[in-house]
């Protein structure tokens, strides 16, 4: 009853001044305290890596060191250079190929709709949620069969696959903005299936590849139980990597935590710079558009 | 005419790839596991032997898993990952929600807190992991800032274990849910005078009541009574797993509570709706779906959760196992590749009970629009 005009008295109390003036200290004080759960572990994180291995303990865990430590960053690295290698390999390959097959899986399901597409759908994003360990074992079988095992393109395998779902999702949803009456337009031109998909359809697709590219990235990159199953020492990501570095029960923590950060960086890199890409990323891949 | 009937053509020559990829990788798979956790493989100490035939076992892996004295573990871990679930969801929630209600007020550097609070989902479950292991070491940070008692406060050591329950006892209280959510419907059925379910509804309860009753007591699993709880090594790992994932449900309510038009908001106002009113009345029952949504997304990655705990507590420690890591370590350390595989069945059966139903109703509701 938006009609109903309001006695003075209540248009006053619900105007939005009064209101802010309590909620608003209130508000920065709730998003700091939140802020500072959120910020610690990466502050302990930073200076413990800066930290000789005599200078960690308990008394001084939360002082930042006195003399800073490089050492722990190239030790690290020594130990799981070659991992992040691997990662990037791993994580590029692995995305850029389901990024491609996705955009056309997306293209294919909302523009040439047939009839079950809708179901055949659904089937395939089932194995965007299924957990792994139900197809491991003869994931793991297969790969052996085939004589990758141990090779980082069983990993490749595994990704492209089971990425397959949530790019062609994205696509698909992304696609789904395109007004049909474009395509109408360009098939009366005489245009056919793979030039409405160059002359049209990629060419605007851009933002939707940057949202698909980092999302898998991140994805892949940050994976852990492919990792373990699929591979062997020469080919293991960092995930893994970093694991075994932080499981073992004489290292000072330093090493570790300088190893966490080299791990971390792409990623959250990816992060920071195309934030807004991400978070496209993570809300496509929950609700629907 | 011609010209698209070759375009449909293309489309279907396009998708057949992934088509049959993920037909193989996910339901071939699946079978295949299926199969494989019938058989013997690895229940002896020929596993990785290939010229050994497995033999068809029947369902003697999936009665060991719930019966045997010797799976302990296995159950401990299936009550482990429910607890977790319950909490993990309830603390993503609620943290994301309260902090979506503070950006929504437009706070001065808005983009700032967002990406703070968004951050740890960039990482993987292993670097988190690392850091929030050393956090909480019984001599640890977090016990030093706040001056806690290392010896009082064991974060991710504690053996000891809450709100104990014997197993034996499941196919009780599983029952007595069941009728109770069962005689829900039938209210509900019964006020919406549909006369056929309000009948059928009580029925069922009242037979599931009375063989909760007269049978289930009688019924024993295992011939002792086993205990299992919410073990308090699991408060870390909460911790550590809502650190990392409350930032998603924040943006999820974020865009929900964007999408509210203001004239909604403005129209509860004049209606005399205090602030309070307003957010019960009118923003949080636009926040349902989502919720929803929020909560089967976090509830699929809760039962598949085992880097994290992996990486803060190691493979090995049984009090903070789960399902999906000791499917991994019977697997591919013990070699018990059957068991191994009746566990990611199980494992499988959760997440899609979570999942199904939610991809069918998109999937209804997409059709209809």
């Amino acid at each position: 009853m938006t009609t109903t005009p309001a006695p003075k008295g209540v248009t006053a109390k619900s105007s939005n001044r009064p209101r802010m003036n309590i909620g608003r200290p209130l508000m920065y004080l709730g998003l700091i305290i939140a802020a500072l759960f959120f910020l610690t572990p990466i502050y302990l994180l930073i200076i413990t890596a800066l930290k000789t291995p005599e200078s960690i303990d308990l008394a001084t865990t939360w002082q930042f060191p006195r003399i800073i430590n490089w050492a722990s960053f190239s030790e690290a690295w020594a130990k799981i250079g070659g991992n992040l290698g691997n990662s990037l390999f791993l994580a590029v390959t692995a995305t850029l190929l389901s990024a491609v097959i996705g955009s056309l899986n997306g293209y294919a399901l909302s523009k040439w709709k047939f009839r079950g597409a809708n179901t055949l759908f659904a089937l395939m994003l089932f194995g965007m949620f299924i957990p792994y360990q139900s197809v491991l074992i003869p994931l793991f079988e297969f790969v052996k069969s085939i004589g990758l095992y141990g090779s980082i393109w069983a990993l490749v395998l595994a990704h492209v696959v089971y990425g397959l779902p949530i790019t062609t999702l994205i696509f698909r949803n992304f696609y789904a903005d395109v007004p049909d009456a474009l395509i109408e337009a360009a098939t009366i031109d005489g245009a056919g299936f793979w030039s409405i998909y160059s002359k049209v359809i990629f060419p605007i697709s851009i933002p939707g590849f940057v949202v698909v590219i980092i999302w898998q990235f991140t994805q892949v990159w940050n994976e852990f139980l492919f990792a373990a199953t699929l591979t062997s020492p020469s080919s293991q990501p960092v995930t893994y990597a970093l694991s075994q570095l932080a499981g073992g029960q004489a290292v000072s923590w330093n090493l570790p935590m300088a190893g966490a950060i080299l791990a971390a960086l792409p990623t959250l890199l990816v992060y920071i710079l195309l934030g807004r890409y991400f978070v496209r990323g993570l809300l496509a891949g929950s609700v629907k558009g | 005419m011609k010209r698209l009937s070759t375009d449909r053509l293309w489309s279907m020559l396009v998708l057949a790839p992934s088509v049959i990829l993920l037909a193989v990788f996910v339901y071939g798979f699946i079978i295949r596991t299926g199969y494989t956790s019938l058989t013997d493989w690895g229940n002896n100490s020929l596993a990785l032997d290939t010229t050994v035939k497995h033999n068809f076992i029947g369902l003697a892996n999936y009665q060991d898993l719930f019966t045997s004295l010797l799976n302990a573990r296995f159950r401990q871990d299936l009550v482990n990952t429910l607890f977790f679930t319950v909490f993990f969801i309830a603390g993503c929630l609620g943290l994301g929600l309260g902090l979506a209600l503070m950006l929504d007020r437009n706070p001065k550097a808005e983009g700032l807190w967002r990406t703070i609070f968004l951050f740890p989902m960039s990482l993987s479950f292993i670097v988190t992991g690392t850091i929030w292991r050393w956090m909480l070491q019984p001599q640890g940070g977090v016990n030093k800032l706040f001056g806690l008692d290392p010896d009082k406060y064991e974060w991710l050591t504690s053996r000891s274990s809450i709100w104990q329950f014997d197993w034996n006892k499941v196919p009780l209280i599983t029952a007595i849910v069941v009728a109770v959510v069962l005689a829900a419907v039938g209210v509900r059925a019964l006020r919406d005078a549909n006369r056929t379910r309000t009948i059928v509804a009580f029925a069922c309860a009242a037979l599931l009541l009375a063989w909760a009753l007269l049978v289930a007591p009688r019924l024993k699993f295992i011939p002792v009574p086993e205990l299992h709880g919410f073990n308090i090594a699991f408060i870390g790992i909460l911790i550590a797993a809502i650190w990392q994932m409350s930032g998603y449900t924040m943006a999820l309510y974020l865009a929900g509570l964007r999408g509210i038009p203001d004239e909604l908001r403005e129209a509860a106002r004049v209606d005399g709706a205090n602030e309070w009113g307003t957010y019960r009345h009118v923003v949080f029952p636009l926040l349902a779906p989502i919720t929803l949504s929020a909560m089967i997304v976090l509830g699929h990655i809760s039962l598949k959760i085992f880097d994290l705990v992996y990486a803060m507590t190691g493979p090995d420690n049984a009090p903070t196992s789960v399902p999906a890591l000791l499917m991994y370590i019977t697997s591919f350390r013990a070699n018990q590749f059957a068991v191994g595989a009746a566990i990611g069945v199980v494992l499988l059966i959760l997440v899609a009970i979570i999942i199904v139903p939610y991809l069918a109703s998109q999937f209804r509701g997409e059709k209809r629009a």
